[in-house]
């Protein structure tokens, strides 16, 4: 590209897109649509770390990106197992308000 | 109002809709696709922002493997539609709605409050770019220590993955029949 995005339209767009992630995880009550909020928000912070990598004309933030994605990576299988195994046992649905047995 | 800005700003008001259809979306695997358009538009900022090897690592791994996986998902517990519960308390994901605007004005101030100073990306100036070299020098040199942990960990949630999903008929030796897999079979309810 010619000429450079301020980093701040970045770290902007990032704001906007975690908060989206944080609503969608506050109000949906669907299991796998949380889960898919949650990597929203782990997508935009991904978009902050490679824009200040850029700013400071250095990789170290593209490595932490590669390290979040990864760890990403691990979380989902593990928390989608998690899912599975909770759809199995006892409930038949994804609804996290039906999951109140511990309620006082 | 330059090239690249013009296409930065395409790409944002197209990953900010697809989020927002993300959350919006009554049928889950509509979700998941608004997903994958989000993380495509977000890759291709990534090769913008000089992270060619990032957005090749992200529409791989992310697009290409974490969305599959939920969509695996959605489909074998064919996960459509909500269930009407009764709230407990009603007015609850209202002060979630509050509490995330509020999050995201404590976000804006920070946005503003940062230095704003452009990334320089004249000629003359050293241009880093994330390709898969420079990004690996990185991390077989100063971030080798967490490299070799993410091995352990991948290894950690391979076992956690499979030990979560067994499948507990099968294994006491039973006769297993698809619907089981998917939890609608009586015994397994009950297993």
């Amino acid at each position: 590209m010619a000429e450079g995005v301020p980093v701040h339209y970045y770290t902007a767009l990032s704001a906007v897109l975690f908060t989206i992630g944080v609503i969608g995880v506050l109000r949906r009550s669907n299991a796998l649509v949380m889960y898919m909020s949650i990597e929203l928000m782990l997508n935009a912070v991904n978009l902050s770390l490679v824009a200040f990598s850029k700013q400071h004309r250095a990789l170290d933030g593209q490595v932490m990106v590669f390290f979040v994605m990864t760890v990403a990576a691990a979380e989902v299988a593990v928390g989608l197992g998690l899912i599975v195994a909770i759809f199995r046992r006892r409930h038949e649905t994804v609804d996290v308000d039906s999951l109140n047995t511990m309620k006082w | 109002m330059t090239g690249s800005t013009i296409v930065f700003v395409i790409l944002a008001l197209l990953a900010i809709s697809s989020a927002i259809l993300v959350i919006l979306s009554p049928d889950p695997v509509h979700s998941a696709l608004w997903l994958i358009l989000n993380l495509v538009c977000l890759g291709v900022m990534y090769y913008g922002l000089d992270a060619p090897f990032l957005m090749a690592a992200q529409l791989i791994v992310y697009a290409g493997a974490i969305v599959v996986l939920f969509l695996f998902v959605v489909m074998v517990l064919n996960a459509r539609g909500e269930d009407v519960w009764a709230r407990q308390i009603p007015w609850l994901r209202s002060v979630g709605l509050v509490v995330a605007l509020a999050l995201f004005g404590g976000l804006w101030w920070a946005v503003k409050s940062a230095p704003t100073a452009a990334i320089p990306t004249a000629p003359d100036n050293v241009r880093v770019v994330g390709t898969v070299a420079g990004v690996g020098e990185l991390l077989y040199s100063d971030y080798l220590l967490p490299f070799e942990a993410t091995s352990v960990l991948l290894l950690a949630a391979l076992v956690g993955a499979l030990y979560l999903g067994r499948n507990e008929a099968r294994r006491r030796g039973e006769p297993v029949s698809p619907a089981a897999v998917a939890g609608t079979e009586s015994e397994v309810e009950r297993g």
